[in-house]
């Protein structure tokens, strides 16, 4: 008997680890973080909850699909951030894979485009994984309930990363101007080629 | 002058067998489908990869040596390139041909690409590389690098029986 508690017991928190593994879900609570930015200072999401939202996106500096949507993602920022929806960009790679996105070249990347945004460091990788992204760029957009924040959509910024005059569905700006109307996020969930999440194997 | 001609004529004409592609076909995501769904008693092996994509390229040779154990087999490795389409000429020929890369090249241009990753596989999230490994309606789809080792045990999951 205690053995069958135990195994059932085991049994649940490798469950548990084995969701825990696959990051958020639309509706869950998004993970905190306190990770250091470009200019040397810690960022925590708390520091963000006087704010309708943040547009947390996890994005680096070597891939070309994160390259394609940066002067995007600066525009974002520009856009919703005296809207109450900041960006916030994680770069989530491990630098001794990829040299490119180290936390040096991040300062450089940042400088050189002026981010107006803040670009954070998971050193050590634990946030991402958290999260669940799997690549570069990998949106999730979180709506503050008051004690937390909420993930309300994940995935693309929109439908076309080649080219942004061929867009034809904004799915991220159409997810804030459904939170903005009070309305449930119609368009929750959408998928992108991306670059993988670089780590040691 | 005229036999030396001819002689440099036939010896290209023989050397183009093991040569690489000199052009990729382009496909949008409806020409691409078929593809991925044919009814015979190969197994396809299709790997979606890009110049730019390190791991991509780091397992490439592992799936050029899959080809080449298999080319007597019913066994077709194609490389989907999802390289963008305006570094067709900068970026993806001469890659293929400083590796002079023998599987088959394809180039997915489609940009799209909420509309169909699915189609591909509910499991893919995007991130490449990304490999589907096909035969009828027997298929299983892989997000995560290979090695040469790895990518033989999956295969022979399809052939053999």
């Amino acid at each position: 008997m205690k053995n069958t508690l135990l195994t059932l017991l085991s049994l649940l928190m490798l469950g548990y680890s084995a969701l825990a593994g696959e990051g958020v879900k639309v509706g869950d609570k998004a993970p905190s973080f306190r990770l250091q930015n470009v200019d040397g200072r810690m960022v925590s999401l708390s520091d963000y909850d006087e704010k309708t939202g943040v547009i947390l996106i996890f994005t680096c500096n070597h891939c070309p699909y994160s390259v394609a949507y940066e002067d995007r993602i600066i525009a974002l920022d520009k856009k919703f951030a005296t809207q109450g929806f900041p960006v916030i960009a994680i770069n989530p790679n491990d630098p001794s894979v990829q040299p490119e996105d180290s936390y040096e070249n991040m300062i450089l990347r940042s400088q050189e485009k002026d981010f107006p945004f803040p670009y954070l460091f998971d050193k050590g990788q634990e946030v991402y994984p958290e999260y669940g992204a799997t690549r570069t760029p990998h949106v999730f957009l979180l709506e503050n309930r008051g004690s937390d924040f909420e993930v309300v959509y994940i995935g693309a910024i929109d439908d076309n990363y080649q080219n942004e005059e061929y867009v034809e569905e904004k799915y991220l700006e159409n997810a804030i101007a459904d939170i903005q109307a009070g309305r449930k996020v119609g368009n929750d969930f959408t998928k992108a080629i991306g670059c993988t999440i670089k780590k040691q194997k | 002058m005229a036999k030396t001609t001819l002689f440099l004529m036939l010896f290209m004409l023989t050397a183009g067998f093991s040569e690489a592609q000199k052009s990729v076909p382009v496909y949008d995501f409806d020409a691409f489908k078929p593809l991925l769904h044919r009814q015979n008693d190969t197994t396809y092996v299709i790997n979606f990869w890009a110049t730019w994509c390190k791991p991509c390229v780091e397992e490439l040779p592992a799936f050029e040596t899959l080809n080449e154990n298999h080319k007597n087999e019913k066994v077709r490795v194609m490389l989907v390139s999802l390289d963008f389409i305006r570094h067709y000429d900068s970026k993806l020929i001469p890659f293929i041909e400083e590796r002079s890369l023998q599987s088959k090249v394809i180039l997915l241009n489609d940009p799209r690409s909420n509309s169909w990753i699915d189609q591909v596989s509910p499991e893919w999230s995007g991130a490449i590389p990304a490999t589907l490994i096909y035969r009828g309606n027997m298929r299983q789809f892989y997000e995560r690098s290979f090695t040469i080792l790895e990518i033989e045990k999956e295969l022979e999951n399809f052939i053999r029986y």
